[in-house]
């Protein structure tokens, strides 16, 4: 049944009588798809214009008349492209905004800069040779004059961050800039009106400029992180069939559902929301939401969660009010609370701005009084304050810590993961204990065939092609066996049974044992593994088992052993049975390990591991884990949790492999050094350039010297964060503590 | 001295196309496909054959 997709809400109506829509694309990887995308979609009838985004993997669609959107879907999937409706979000187009902002106040005080210095070196080489004093004077106006509106505007951003801290009764890194730059300008302008040699509009909006370089640098990692975050949402954008009111199926956006509706799930996809099963009965897998794997039989009057997968039946479901949902409810109450604690966290930068502040300004202070105390005229004395803020400007400190975030987080993305927060680096680096989920984290998110060596090569084949003609969840594993993509013709789908088709004149059937006439062997199977489901074939006399089990990462062992060999302990908290994750935990070697863990139960758990001190990095992906996501110090999960879930983790993984979390805590140990070198650089500098300042040797020449020359060292030796480092010997011993054994089960 | 009443202007003057320049190109929304832009320069489907 061709069903479309009702697109509507996402068309927006133009002025000129245009319509408008953004669509998020799947499967851009090289410069030709650019072409191949706009030239393919630019016959449709009535299409004015269509540009792709190769940066954001966004196509902007302009067309006129009464085309339906969904061609353009369709046309696309012709192509070999997913396309998915796409509608901004509020803080994307926010930080968008931010970006243009900052972009705008560093082009104003890069003119300034230059057109400034172009006058001060004239000042410096004339003051050594032959410049007239009314020269001088006259550039020194026309400084005066370029730089006080440049700072007033390009400033801005430091200005407003300052006094929104001073209101909160903080101080952070602004407040000294905004202090700095403003006295050293009305000092200038006071030597101007003075005829004085030494003017330092050069310094102040060299300085402006250095410093929002930085604060453009940490905006772009983050709209970065935030466009690809925004994209993948509106990928997994989910529909649902909702039932009008004569009973007919009509396909809608879940975010279109209000409550009472009703809404019609279909063997093999997954509940879109929280609802009470009104007609039909099912099993329904919740690993997503409980970290069960186990399927869960439902009929009439049952409660279903959001997240979960139908299996054998087609269930109507009546939609409840989300703020009904008994789990969801709870689950969002532990969110807050924890996702409160954890906000108190401060950030490397701002602890040194607090410190960092008080002590510049002393010093400044003090400057001025001891001038004053050994005879100086006051306004000798506040020049040589003056000075001595400019020098202490912490302009290297301002780079030092968003240049390496930004190189180590293009690190990261290079390795799939993407950062959520800013800050997230600082404290992945100083993780010493990490809790893994089972289910969808260490296991693979999707069913995998576990005895694919038990089966005859052709039979897997013809079964793994006969399961494309089914939409039961278990065929889905088979199919990624399939190597010939290709459906059989004529195979029909009993529901609830199995697939069968007729090829070369044997009949093929996939499905429940039963079905395949296979219960016999399916008894044997199932005494030897638990843990898995099993679905059975037949050709002719020919039968076989397949056990369907969420099958581990590939690499998770290696990864572990990694893991722990950098003196990180492991432990795996799960949702699901002791008998499903026992095996998995000696598997992986990791002997602190603990099932049945509710919700609650995992929040108590890392808050004990945080009362005995250690830092707690939580590796998970289900609703279950979306509290304790916020409860550990730093949290990941794989791109295929839960909205949820993924909104409180500070980063995402993508991909089958669990190599990321590797390279996510190698990374930011090196980043984390990385900034405390910088910070010991600009620490050093300081050391030497204070002293000369106090004693008044920093003349504007100086300044810009000492300023351009320290920014420049931190800004490379924070390019070192890119590297991808050595990897620590994989054959080496693993030198970890006795992993504690933790209570089993509940 | 009388050359930098009209040397000074002029510098000032290029300064501020430039940074006028920008501003357009900001608005004119070039930056928002950096890489797309580097890519697009390799396409040449406009050229006749």
């Amino acid at each position: 049944m061709a069903e479309t997709l009702d697109l509507s809400a996402y068309v927006r109506r133009q002025d000129n009588g245009t319509s408008h829509l953004d669509l998020a694309i799947e499967g851009i990887d090289c410069a030709a798809c650019i072409s191949e995308i706009e030239s393919g979609v630019s016959h449709l009838p009535g299409l004015v214009s269509a540009r792709l985004n190769y940066t954001t993997h966004r196509l902007a669609l302009d067309w006129q008349g009464t085309l339906d959107p969904i061609v353009f879907v369709d046309e696309l999937c012709r192509l070999g492209y997913r396309a998915h409706p796409f509608q901004a979000r509020a803080v994307e187009e926010e930080e968008a905004r931010r970006a243009q902002w900052l972009l705008k106040c560093l082009a104003v005080a890069g003119f300034a800069s230059m057109n400034i210095m172009l006058l001060a070196v004239s000042v410096w080489s004339g003051n050594v040779s032959d410049i007239s004093p009314e020269t001088r004077d006259f550039f020194h106006w026309l400084a005066a004059l370029i730089s006080l509106p440049a700072v007033a505007y390009a400033g801005q951003p430091f200005f407003r961050s300052a006094i929104g801290a001073l209101k909160n009764g903080r101080t952070n890194m602004d407040v000294p800039i905004t202090i700095g730059i403003l006295l050293a300008l009305f000092m200038s302008v006071i030597e101007t009106i003075n005829h004085a040699e030494h003017t330092y509009f050069d310094s102040v909006v060299m300085l402006l400029f250095f410093l929002l370089c930085g604060r453009y640098l940490d905006q772009a990692m983050r709209r970065r992180t935030r466009t690809v975050a925004c994209n993948l949402a509106s990928l997994r954008a989910e529909v649902a069939h909702r039932l009008d009111d004569r009973g007919e199926p009509a396909l809608v956006p879940t975010a279109a559902l209000k409550p009472e509706d009703r809404v019609l799930v279909r063997p093999g996809e997954r509940i879109p929301i929280d609802g009470i099963v009104l007609s039909g009965s099912s099993e329904v897998d919740e690993s997503l939401v409980t970290g069960e794997t186990l399927p869960r039989q439902l009929a009439g009057g049952g409660a279903v969660y959001a997240g979960s997968l139908n299996h054998t039946g087609a269930l109507t479901v009546r939609v409840t009010a989300t703020g009904q949902g008994t789990l969801l409810d709870e689950v969002q109450r532990l969110l807050e609370n924890a996702a409160s604690a954890k906000s108190r966290y401060r950030q490397l930068a701002d602890k040194v701005a607090r410190a960092y502040a008080p002590v510049v300004h002393l010093a400044a202070a003090i400057t001025a009084v001891i001038w004053i105390a050994n005879g100086a005229t006051v306004h000798d004395a506040v020049l040589t304050a003056v000075a001595v803020l400019i020098i202490t400007c912490p302009c290297a400190l301002a780079l030092a810590i968003p240049v390496v975030q930004v190189v180590a987080s293009g690190a990261l993305f290079r390795s799939n993961v993407l950062l959520n927060s800013g800050d997230a680096l600082e404290r992945l680096a100083r993780v010493d204990t990490i809790v893994f989920d089972k289910t969808g984290t260490l296991t693979l998110p999707e069913m995998s065939i576990a005895n694919k060596a038990a089966i005859p090569p052709d039979l897997l084949e013809a079964a793994a092609r006969l399961a494309l003609s089914s939409h039961h969840p278990l065929a889905a594993a088979a199919v990624r066996e399939a190597r010939n993509r290709r459906p059989f013709e004529g195979a029909i789908e009993e529901p609830g049974q199995g697939v069968r088709a007729v090829v070369d004149g044997a009949e093929i059937r996939l499905g429940s044992p039963a079905f395949c006439d296979a219960e016999d062997l399916a008894a044997i199977m199932v005494g030897e593994q638990m843990q898995a489901s099993v679905i059975a074939c037949a050709r002719g006399h020919e039968r076989a088992i397949l056990l369907v089990r969420q099958a581990l990462r590939p690499d998770a062992a290696q990864v572990i052993k990694s893991l722990r060999a950098s003196g990180l302990d492991c432990r795996i908290l799960s949702g699901d049975r002791p008998a499903a994750v026992a095996p998995i935990a000696a598997a992986l070697g990791i002997e602190a390990w603990r099932a049945g863990a509710k919700p609650a139960d995992k929040i108590a758990e890392l808050e004990r591991l945080k009362a005995e001190g250690r830092r707690v990095l939580m590796v998970g992906d289900g609703l279950n884990d979306a509290p304790a996501l916020a409860t550990a110090d730093i949290s990941i999960s794989p791109i295929t949790a839960t909205d949820l879930t993924q909104a409180q983790a500070d980063a995402v993984f993508l991909g089958d492999l669990l190599e990321p979390i590797l390279d996510a805590v190698t990374i930011s140990r090196r980043a984390h050094a990385l900034m405390r070198q910088n910070l010991l650089l600009a620490l050093i500098y300081n050391l030497f350039a204070v002293p000369l300042a106090f004693l008044g040797y920093v003349t504007p020449l100086v300044a810009a010297l000492a300023m351009s020359g320290s920014s420049s060292l931190v800004t490379l030796n924070a390019l070192r964060a890119r590297g991808k480092g050595e990897r620590k010997n994989e054959t080496e011993a693993v030198p970890t503590s006795p992993a504690v054994p933790v209570l089993q089960g509940v | 001295m009388n050359v930098l009443l009209f040397l000074i202007p002029l510098a000032l003057l290029l300064g501020l196309t430039g940074l006028g320049a920008f501003l357009w190109s900001l608005r004119n929304g070039q930056y928002e496909d950096v890489q797309g832009a580097a890519l697009r320069v390799l396409n040449d489907d406009d050229l006749e054959p």
